[in-house]
Formats: C-alpha cells, structure tokens, sequence
C-alpha cells in the first residue's frame, strides 16, 4: 500500500471494500436510525402493556381529533414523497428542482407540526395534560418525541439545503436527511393507531 | 434519463406505495371504529401497522434496492432486541398494581 493511496482513501479504503457497499454516512444514519427505533419501541411497548391493563382508560379522541389525525397522517407521508423526489433530483444535480421538494417537505412538516399543536392544545383546555394521568403522561412523552423528531428534522432539512444549494453539501447528504424523514414517517405509523386510534370515544 | 425528468419519474414510481401506505391507514381508521376488544384492536392494528412500515422501510428508505447484508445486519438485530423488551415490559406491568412478587 503507497503512501500516496493511504492519503487519499485512508487506510480502510484501501484495505477492504464495504460491504454494504453504502458511504459511511449512510450507515451512521441507519445505525442512528435503528438505536432510535429502539427508543420508540421503549416507548410504545410500555405504552402498549399500560394501555391494556389498565380498565377505565381515558379514551379523549372524538371525530374532531379523529380528523384532525387524518390530515396529520396524509400530509406526513405526502412530505415522504416529496422527499423522494428531493433526494432523486438532487442524485440528478438539479439544484432548483431540490430546493422545490425540499422546500415543499419543510412546509408539509411545519404543517404537521401545527396540527399536532393544535391538538395538544385542545386536550390542554379539556384537563389532560402530562400530570393528569397514565394516558396523560404517555401520550404527551410518545407524541412529544415524535414532535421533536419533526421539528429537527425540519430544521435539518433548512440547513442541508441551504449548504447543499451553495455546494458545501453533497447529494449524499441530501440522501441521509431524506432517510432520517422517512424515518420519522415511519415512526408515526404505529404512534397513529396505538396511541390515536385506540383511544376513540365510542 | 435528464435531470430534469428525474424526480417525476420517482415519484410517478413510489406512487403506488404511497397509495398503499394511505389505504392502510384509513383501513386502520375504519377498524378503530368497530367495537372490537381493546387487546384484539391493539394487535390487529399493529399488524397493519408493521406492513405499512415494512412498505416505507422497503421503498420509501431504498432497503430493498440496498446489499442484502445491510438487511441482514440492521432488521433481524432490531427485531431481536423489540422481542426482548417483551420479555420484560411484561413484567414490569405488575407494579402498577402494586405486587412485585404476584405471579
């Protein structure tokens, strides 16, 4: 092994090719994106023992809310295609076309995040809060993370175009920030029935 | 294929899962208003739910189109550790009742 080649690739790249055969970055974003499931899963497991063992559980959603989750979920995973197509148009080096989506993906999750506001506050002005009981305390700490997932993952988006559009990115960035806001829509797949949808007052 | 094409063409592509993803959902909204028992809804919804993950983790994540060995590695691990936590969140119900040592 030359000098001139451990400069240039390191000593791991010249060894061995990866085999996954994905950039570094991309793995550190799925090993990130696996722990973070592992979190989630914490959560919704406890959640879920809690849920069913416990009689007279507080079941606060009305069609109101019902609705209001609805338009959550569409405009979610609508974001996810959205950011397909960023992350696609940026592989093709079309800077304007990028922008277009990913801007288009921050205003879908601002979106998201307003309703999801909006539907804390109206459980707010009914009693429920975080210290107003086990449903209480789990929903506001599951929904409050996956709140927090969307606004970083809005806020990473912002920063990540706007290093990519003046070239301190690359498209591969484009591309682990896509996979982390599918993550975030993925997530919100069980959080919706688990946490929404069994706790509809009938 | 140009660039400017490019991203109509994904997204024309990922269409039919994002069409799937939404029927899902709403079939998932349909069943949470049949009086099915708590214990019952819980599980069918989250196998509803584990589909449509399965779907964006395939698709919308690019999973399928990765090595095989990145599956290998990442979602059997996953899995694996999801499992154990059933082990003992099973468990540690019992002391919302208040009987550690109850059986």
């Amino acid at each position: 092994m030359s000098e001139t080649e451990i400069a240039a690739h390191g000593h791991g790249a010249v060894m061995e090719e990866s085999p996954y055969a994905i950039p570094s970055r991309k793995l550190t974003m799925w090993m990130f994106l696996i722990s973070d499931a592992i979190t989630f899963g914490a959560c919704l497991f406890s959640y879920g023992y809690i849920r069913v063992s416990t009689a007279n559980w507080v079941r606060p959603f009305e069609s109101g809310s019902v609705i209001n989750v609805i338009a959550m979920t569409v405009i979610l995973i609508t974001s996810s295609l959205t950011m397909l197509g960023a992350v696609d148009a940026a592989k093709a080096s079309d800077k304007a076309k990028t922008m277009r989506f990913m801007y288009s993906t921050m205003v879908l999750g601002t979106l998201f995040a307003a309703l999801h506001l909006r539907e804390w506050f109206l459980l707010f002005e009914r009693g429920i809060t975080l210290s107003s009981g086990l449903f209480g305390q789990a929903f506001f700490v599951i929904t409050g993370l996956h709140l927090l997932h969307v606004i970083s993952g809005v806020i990473a988006l912002l920063v990540v175009e706007m290093w990519y559009s003046s070239g301190r990115l690359t498209p591969g960035h484009d591309e682990s920030t896509g996979l982390y806001w599918h993550f975030v829509d993925l997530v919100w797949m069980f959080v919706v029935p688990l946490v929404y949808l069994t706790n509809i007052a009938h | 294929m140009s660039a400017a094409s490019s991203s109509g063409n994904v997204i024309r592509k990922y269409l039919p899962v994002y069409f799937v993803l939404l029927a899902i959902f709403f079939l998932e909204v349909f069943l949470s208003f049949q009086h099915f028992a708590t214990g019952t809804l819980v599980v069918i919804l989250l196998l509803l739910a584990i589909s449509s993950a399965s779907l964006g983790l395939m698709y919308f994540m690019h999973l399928a189109e990765e090595r095989r060995a990145l599956f290998l590695t990442l979602i059997p691990v996953t899995i694996f550790v999801l499992l154990m936590m059933n082990m003992f969140w099973s468990d540690s119900v019992r002391l919302l009742h208040m009987r550690p040592g109850a059986q």
